[in-house]
């Protein structure tokens, strides 16, 4: 078993779905049921793959690659097929290996028009495969077609089954990551060049850079493109303008996965590739990084109070929440960094979350306007608890996940890495802190207007269903672990704190 | 008097050269075939016409045979003292160009047959041309190159008029033979100079001359600019692309599917040759003109694509900026020689499966819609899932997103370009991927068309492919996908091309 694991655990966890998804494309249209199944099936096998990687990992070692895997792959530009993992990649997994077949469960009959099961699901399955790659990835161009082949199935999950504006946003969402990806590619060539390297392999490349001193003006520079290609898909400010139209446009399931697994890539992207790779470019942009992303949390904020639009609100709401991750990178110091990769999974969970009772709310609504919803606690009551809940975990209360995402973040910035302005992160520190109010004021406001009171003439008398089976099915392990890593956040920070430490060493200089 | 002249020439015994026939068999191949099409056609007449496309892709596919025969021997052979030389780099493109003019075979057959056509001759026409591109393949000489040049030309251009009775195909003809003629003029006038001050038509002569410092003359400079804008009309270059919107459009489908993948590389074989054998003693000229020429070609081709309804003058537009892309690595063809050669050929040979991949989806298409719109394609998903996604393979392998073909083709362009590390190198890149971003955006317009639009008319009965464009399609998404999935594919063929450099270097 573990040898298994060893040779080919990660291999089987990412191409599975693949393999179900061509299995679906040779499987006629009309049998939905069986389609369903089957992707059910996939990404629960992928689960359980993973789960059996997660419970062979050395947790001792977590700082170390585990279930490596080098193999050769394109000889003449000297990529390799690397992947492992370590506990900074862990966390992630675990919740791209959650959120997919809960995503799949909620689908089985909310499925957006025109309806097609068929399709929706293969593109879920592609994804999968795309989103656990660029985790498990160590070798730069690998990442980079992974990170790559999540592109297209958003575009047509986005195109096909969204709301009314979905061909803009579609395109708006794929012309901008392009951009940033093709920036990103450049830069790691230079940097494979520059530093006169013979491997993309991430870790080899980052001693090359220590060892041969690669001067700090080329640092600076390699690091601007892969800033700009990672900090698209964050979104950082001022690229984040395709996050709400994109969200906003997208069908639930796909604003769930976006939400919760894709804009991880971007700050993933940060923490494996461009700080161990680039530590004096690092040191250079984090003044930058961490000013934008202050930006970044109070515009997000202030776009929040001024939106009509529940689902609109939300995506902005996530803006201001990369924010917190990115401050908490910007600072370079292990904490910052573990709080950062905390925020990611607590963010993932939250505004999943949040965008999956959106998705259920316009289901039977057929209106996400704010000022047309209300009274939700009468008429649909546990889904107004569950949104409430929520709620009040993305506000960052204490003892639900959200907390250990933002606090340490915010703290965090008070003492950033040797080399960088104490002064200007503590001002940092001030700025994202009352960022924290805003977000009580904008998510309280959106409660009370949605769930409290009676509900508008217009549904006042008609029948609300509650939260239906399926979406019990789906929401339940989410909720549960909102409540549990907030009581318990060591189980994500034992995962990542030694690999994080070993990060903030080398970026301590 | 002619008798003293002829006193006077030197009285040598006639010598017989030395011909190696499995060198040249290829290109025998191709002339019996010919021969024999021509002989069929003439006895059979009218009861010909069911054999002869069967016939021509079988002298392609024959003609393979003492290709790989040549590849597997492994050797490297000169024959007629260098003017024609068969390496690896040849092996390589004479092996696209065959397969490439089985695909367009496959694509005219039943286009053809259905539409009001002259059929034998023009099966001989694509055989003609064709080998003029095999022979292009390993000409090492001005006199060779040119020669083979009007033999892919001249068919070429017959074949884009082959719609007697339309008016745009009898425009599309008539403005590439005059464009054709131009481009040939300027080149002749350009290789005439190179000849007149090297003495020489071989080309690694002319390298070795021409890398001399006295050499350094406006005169060089002037013959290398005539040759290299002489090919970029073939290729079309920005600003020598003007004839190819109107041309693609007006010839019939098959004949723009040959013209954009065949007739084009062809063009670029040339250069390749002349640029990495005869023209990397004068790198002063020949990068900075094409660093003009692919940011130019890249960028003007995407702005116009942007614009475009007609799917054949978007992918016409879009190959202008594909030219740019692969014009990119000669920017720096001589700081990183080996480099941008194994880009250059990598980028053909992924090009030519990918957007022949295109042409037959839009061929498919048309079949029922009688119609180049873009809007023609609209609800394609609903009824056709299968060209569907066949059209989203090529279009996102032409924009360059991985795991397909395409982004391994862009990836050694931008590897060329930064590997040379000369500012130059990495503002091109750059100019590379802001244009690979623009180029997604019209691509997406006929994705968005396919996927997320309704049918115009409401008429979604299904689409009959005939069996030809189905395996067209199968041959070429196989590539495409192979290429990019197993890129190792691509380097197996293009990453031992330094023989050609060998010759520069010597």
């Amino acid at each position: 078993m573990k040898d298994f694991l060893n040779d080919w655990g990660i291999t089987a966890m990412v191409f599975l779905p693949l393999v179900g998804a061509v299995v679906m494309m040779l499987i006629p249209k009309a049998e939905e049921e069986l389609h369903k199944t089957l992707a059910l099936v996939t990404s629960l096998g992928v689960a359980v793959i993973g789960a059996l990687l997660a419970l062979n990992f050395d947790w001792d070692k977590s700082a170390e690659l585990q279930f490596v895997v080098d193999k050769s792959w394109i000889e003449v530009i000297k990529a390799r097929f690397t992947v492992g993992v370590d506990g900074i990649a862990m966390p992630l997994i675990l919740l791209t290996l959650l959120v997919v077949p809960l995503v799949i469960i909620y689908s089985w009959n909310h499925f957006p028009d025109p309806v097609n099961p068929k399709a929706f699901l293969i593109l879920i399955l592609v994804l999968d495969t795309g989103m656990l790659g660029s985790f498990v990835a160590q070798d730069l161009i690998l990442f980079f077609v992974f990170f790559e082949i999540v592109l297209l199935p958003m575009y047509f999950m986005i195109g096909v089954w969204g709301g009314e504006e979905r061909q803009y946003a579609s395109i708006k969402f794929f012309l901008y990551t392009l951009f940033g990806s093709a920036l990103m590619i450049v830069s790691f060539l230079a940097l494979f060049f520059v530093a006169g390297a013979q491997t993309f392999n991430m870790t080899e490349l980052a001693a090359l850079v220590q060892s041969s001193e690669v001067a700090r003006t080329t640092q600076i520079l390699i690091f601007g493109g892969m800033f700009i290609g990672f900090g698209i898909k964050v979104p950082m400010f001022p690229f984040h303008t395709w996050l709400p139209d994109a969200h906003t446009q997208a069908p639930t399931q796909g604003s769930v996965i976006l939400a919760a697994v894709l804009l991880k890539l971007g700050t993933y992207g940060f923490v494996r590739i461009a700080l161990p790779i680039l530590p004096d470019g690092a040191r250079w942009w984090a003044p930058i990084i961490g000013g934008l992303a202050c930006v970044g949390i109070i515009y997000g904020a202030l776009a929040c109070l001024a939106q009509t639009d529940m689902k609109r609100l939300i995506a902005f709401s996530s803006v201001a929440h990369m924010g917190y991750v990115m401050l908490g990178i910007a600072t370079l110091t292990d904490f910052g960094i573990n709080a950062a990769i905390f925020g990611m999974v607590a963010h993932g969970l939250i505004t999943g979350m949040l965008f999956f009772v959106a998705g259920s709310l316009k289901e039977r609504f057929h209106t996400l306007e704010i000022s047309r919803l209300g009274g939700l606690l009468k008429q649909a009551p546990h889904m107004g608890w569950v949104l409430g809940f929520t709620a009040m975990a993305s506000l960052g209360l204490p003892g639900l996940a959200g907390f250990w995402g933002e606090f340490p973040a915010i703290l965090s910035a008070y003492n950033p890495a040797p080399g960088l302005s104490v002064g200007l992160f503590r001002f940092y520190m001030f700025v994202a802190a009352l960022g924290t109010v805003l977000a009580a004021g904008y998510l309280l406001w959106l409660y009370q207007r949605t769930a409290f009171g009676s509900p508008k003439d217009e549904f006042a008398h008609e029948h609300v269903h509650d939260v239906g089976t399926a979406e019990w099915i789906a929401w339940l392990p989410m909720l549960v672990l909102i409540v549990l890593l907030g009581f318990l956040p060591v189980i994500i920070f034992g995962m990542t704190s030694d690999a994080v430490e070993v990060l903030a060493q080398a970026l301590a200089g | 008097m002619i008798a003293t002249l002829l006193a006077q020439a030197p009285q040598l015994p006639f010598e017989a050269p030395v011909v190696d026939f499995h060198a040249l068999a290829p290109q025998i191949v191709l002339v019996a075939f010919v021969a024999v099409i021509l002989v069929v056609d003439v006895i059979k007449l009218e009861d010909a016409k069911r054999f002869i496309p069967g016939l021509t892709g079988l002298a392609m596919l024959a003609s393979l045979v003492p290709v790989i025969s040549l590849a597997l021997h492994g050797a490297d052979r000169s024959l007629f003292g260098g003017a024609f030389v068969v390496d690896n780099v040849s092996l390589v493109l004479q092996a696209m160009f065959l397969l490439a003019g089985y695909v367009v075979t496959l694509l005219s057959s039943n286009y053809l047959a259905e539409g009001d056509f002259w059929e034998s001759e023009f099966y001989l026409m694509l055989l003609s041309s064709m080998l003029g591109m095999v022979v292009m393949c390993s000409a090492r000489d001005l006199v060779t190159i040119f020669v083979a040049l009007e033999l892919l030309s001249i068919p070429a251009y017959l074949m884009a008029s082959w719609e007697k009775r339309n008016l745009r195909s009898n425009e599309a003809g008539l403005k590439y033979y005059l464009m054709g003629v131009f481009a040939s003029a300027l080149m002749l006038y350009g290789m005439s100079l190179l000849f007149g001050i090297t003495g020489s038509t071989l080309l690694t002569e002319i390298g070795a001359s021409i890398a001399e410092a006295e050499s350094s003359t406006p005169i060089v400079t002037l013959a290398i600019v005539l040759v290299v804008v002489g090919f970029g009309f073939k290729v079309s270059a920005v600003p020598f692309h003007t004839w190819a919107p109107d041309t693609y459009e007006g010839a019939p489908t098959p004949v723009t599917a040959f013209l954009a993948v065949a007739s084009k590389a062809a063009g670029f074989v040339a250069l390749v040759q002349l640029v990495f054998v005869g023209f990397l003693g004068r790198t002063d000229v020949v990068e900075p003109l094409m660093w003009a020429l692919a940011a130019a070609s890249m960028t003007v081709g995407n702005l116009i694509a942007l614009r475009q309804t007609n799917v054949v003058r978007l992918l016409a537009y879009s190959g202008i900026a594909q030219a740019g892309f692969m014009l990119a690595p000669f920017a720096v063809s001589a700081t990183n020689a080996a480099d941008a050669l194994t880009a250059v050929v990598s980028y053909l040979l992924i090009y030519a499966a990918m957007n022949l991949g295109a042409f037959a989806v839009v061929i498919a298409v048309s079949r029922k819609t009688q119609s180049g719109e873009i809007s023609s394609m609209g609800g394609l998903f609903g009824y056709a899932p299968g060209l569907t996604v066949a059209m989203t393979i090529c279009l996102a392998s032409l924009a360059g997103i991985p795991p397909l073909g395409g982004w391994f083709a862009k990836f050694v362009v931008f590897r060329a370009l930064t590997a040379a590390d000369t500012p130059a190198g990495y503002v091109l890149a750059i100019v590379v991927a802001l244009n690979s971003v623009i180029a997604f955006y019209y691509y997406g317009l006929v994705l968005k068309a396919m996927w997320f639009s309704p049918e115009p008319h409401g008429d979604s009965t299904p689409i009959k492919v005939p069996v030809s464009l189905v395996s067209a399609l199968a041959i070429t998404i196989a590539a495409t996908v192979l290429f990019g999935v197993f890129p190792g594919l691509i380097g197996h063929f293009t990453g031992n091309l330094g023989g050609l450099l060998s010759f520069a270097g010597g």
